[in-house]
């Protein structure tokens, strides 16, 4: 029984059809299933999937998005009742992520987040034209294992260094790992800055992160 | 007869322009600049915030003061840019961030030396009407990259200059710059040299920075250029069309602002926009696509009589390969072909990011091409073929006739020796380079023979007085990096 729903979960993902994986989530309270076994049997093992497509090229940033969108929309459904069963999901680690103070760029830092969603990250995104503290507030706030921090313009990109000396200064650090991604930003600047770590794109991104809090 | 290329039909076009109006009433554009939310609002539109619904009324009064032609001069006062007149004219890309190092072939951080060699070699060939402030000079304090750039192009070119600020602080020095190279601010007005790129942020919005860019560089008389990006399903509608809606929209917003702040003030109906890579989120220059949603708004563009500018021309190749030759040709072409009266992006690889001397120089091949292409297919003669054969007689001696040697010149585009035509003896003796390898050449011959700008001393030590006195507080230090030895210095 619960076999065929997992079944009907993952391809709800893979089809990117958040009407049916919310459906699918509301049939899973309703008949008793844990929610914990849904979202771990039935929703995630869809996306890992679409993500290992995606990986391989054969399907595309849409595909993704809308497989994201999906599952999102299931665990949404799903929390209330795992809070109140006082489960948990297995997070592979928590990553705040934000474009620097002065720059509204976001389409990388956006695709990024997504991804490391994806992935099993729990993921705090701050928006663009984010303050140093704001990073800082949220890191705490969130137990943060890594503040990503993005930056398009290179008049912007040195708000990224003030973002790893203010962490460093919050003593958040060595748990607290930062990352810096953007167009102008490259691994010398990375080092340059003290930063923990640079990605040119998004799959490195997760990679990389991946490598950092050793999951 | 110039070879046509039709794009958008009339009727699509039509629509294009009336889904942009509806999108500018509704749901409006975000305008991020109180003074520019005022100047909307005192004309007619309403503001929830920063989002701002402008009636099409406002929209026609604005194109009805728009000019539909203006030139960007040369520093003889000679107008070599001429927007809106029909002509197809070419710069280096802009603001690049690295140079592609041709012995090594990494690329490493921009300096001012490089933006010196990349506006040099742009300054001597005849294919680029305009230089660039190609690249960002990382030897330079960021607080006056802006300014800087602009300096350095002045000081080894005599060409209109392609610029932009970083700042609004930037763009005022800038335009002190400016008027010193002009002779005066009312001169400057009057003929200007640069064109200042200013871009909104799709989709739909006006940043505080860009609203304070266009209105400042609007009343000061100096000409600006809008830069606006759909992203194709991403920041924009997924569809080439719809991304040359959200343009004419983007586009529409700031003329609009722009007329309200200076009426009768010269701006460009320009961009660059791409598709998204559905793969890994990059956003390819030299796709075909990209360059349709180009020729697309262009169209749009020439339809409300507005002058227009494009990013075609460039590569994301990481190299000088194959990729780079095609994606820049192809670009090149389409954008000609296309009318758009500036081209910017020649000399530019791997999004941008990166210029390289190197493919200026061969991308200046290809401009020559696409410059024949429009130029078409010509009837010099009374008859086209008739008279010749009589005058060549029945053995066919063209290569003989006086109007052969007349007429070779204008009939045919005739390359550098970028564009290898000599037997595989001849080629190999010469060394057998491709076509990188005849460009490294020809970039160093340029750079032997290139002569530099004859600035007036007391202009140039003004200039020089100017620049210290902005960048003092930066730490810019004694030696200006990427301006010639003596310019405005004893």
């Amino acid at each position: 029984m619960s076999e065929e729903l997992f079944a009907q979960m993952r391809q709800a993902v893979i089809d990117g059809d958040s009407a049916a994986s919310a459906a699918l989530a509301e049939q899973a309270l309703a008949d008793n299933v844990p929610p914990l076994d849904a979202i771990e049997k039935g929703f995630v093992p869809g996306l890992t999937l679409v993500g290992e497509q995606f990986g391989a090229g054969d399907l595309f940033l849409p595909d993704m998005m809308l497989a994201a969108r999906a599952m999102q929309k299931a665990i949404a459904i799903l929390e209330p009742e795992m809070k109140r069963q006082s489960t948990q999901r297995h997070v592979v680690g928590r990553v705040v992520l934000g474009t620097v103070k002065g720059d509204i760029h976001e389409i990388g830092k956006n695709l990024v987040g997504m991804m490391l969603a994806t992935s099993g990250f729990e993921v705090h995104d701050l928006g663009v034209d984010v303050a140093p503290e704001r990073f800082v507030s949220a890191a705490h706030e969130h137990n943060a294992d890594i503040v990503g921090v993005s930056a398009l313009l290179t008049t912007t990109m040195a708000g990224q260094r003030t973002v790893v000396e203010q962490i460093e200064a919050a003593g958040l650090r060595p748990k607290c790992r930062v990352v810096v991604g953007g167009a102008p930003a490259s691994s010398t600047w990375a080092s340059e800055i003290g930063a923990d770590g640079y990605s040119e794109d998004a799959i490195g991104a997760v990679a990389l992160i991946r490598g950092l809090v050793g999951a | 007869m110039r070879p046509r290329f039709e794009l958008l039909e009339p009727a699509l076009i039509d629509r294009v322009v009336d889904e942009a109006l509806s999108l500018l009433a509704s749901p409006g554009v975000k305008v991020e600049e109180p003074e520019a939310i005022r100047l909307l609002v005192g004309a007619g539109a309403s503001a929830d915030g920063a989002r701002v619904s402008i009636p099409e009324p406002m929209v026609r009064r604005a194109l009805d003061t728009v000019p539909h032609a203006f030139d960007l001069y040369d520093r003889s006062g000679r107008p070599s840019v001429r927007y809106g007149s029909g002509a197809v004219h070419f710069d280096p890309g802009s603001s690049g961030v690295s140079v592609l190092d041709p012995e090594t072939l990494e690329t490493r951080a921009s300096m001012a030396d490089d933006l010196a060699r990349i506006t040099r070699v742009a300054d001597t060939l005849p294919a680029y009407d305009a230089v660039s402030t190609a690249v960002v000079c990382h030897d330079v304090p960021t607080e006056i990259g802006d300014l800087y750039r602009l300096f350095v192009c002045l000081a080894n070119s005599d060409k209109p200059i392609v610029t932009g600020a970083f700042t609004p602080r930037g763009s005022g020095a800038m335009l002190d710059l400016l008027a010193l190279d002009a002779g005066g601010r009312a001169a400057l007005a009057d003929r200007p040299r640069a064109v200042f790129d200013v871009c909104p942020s799709p989709p739909l919005t006006w940043s505080e920075f860009a609203c304070r860019n266009i209105m400042d560089l609007g009343r000061a008389g100096v000409p600006a250029e809008m830069v606006s990006m759909p992203l194709a399903g991403v920041a924009a509608p997924v569809t080439l069309i719809g991304s040359i809606v959200q343009h004419a929209a983007e586009c529409l917003a700031g003329i609009v602002l722009h007329q309200q702040a200076a009426p009768g003030a010269p701006i460009v109906w320009g961009g660059a926009p791409a598709i998204v890579d559905m793969r890994t989120g990059a956003t390819p220059m030299g796709a075909i696509e990209t360059a349709m949603i180009d020729g697309g708004y262009a169209a749009v563009g020439h339809s409300l009589g507005l002058p227009t500018h494009a990013y075609m021309g460039a590569t994301d190749s990481k190299v000088i390969d194959a990729q780079a030759g095609l994606e820049a040709g192809l670009t090149a072409v389409v954008g000609a072909l296309a009318g758009v009266d500036l081209i910017s992006g020649p000399g530019m690889l791997d999004f941008l990011l990166a210029q390289s001397p190197e493919k200026l120089v061969i991308d200046a091949e290809a401009i020559g091409m696409a410059q024949r292409l429009l130029r078409g297919i010509a009837t010099p003669t009374a008859t086209l073929a008739t008279e010749s054969f009589e005058a060549a007689g029945a053995e066919g001696r063209f290569l003989e006739l006086p109007e052969t040697r007349r007429l070779f010149r204008s009939e045919q585009f005739l390359p550098s020796r970028i564009i290898d035509r000599s037997s595989r003896r001849a080629w190999l003796d010469a060394g057998g380079l491709d076509a990188f390898g005849r460009a490294r050449l020809r970039v160093e011959e340029l750079m032997a023979t290139h002569p530099l700008p004859v600035v007036d001393a007391a202009v140039a030590a003004s200039m020089v007085a100017c620049v210290r006195e902005v960048g003092a507080p930066f730490g810019l230090g004694d030696a200006l990096p990427g301006v010639p030895e003596g310019f405005g210095r004893s």
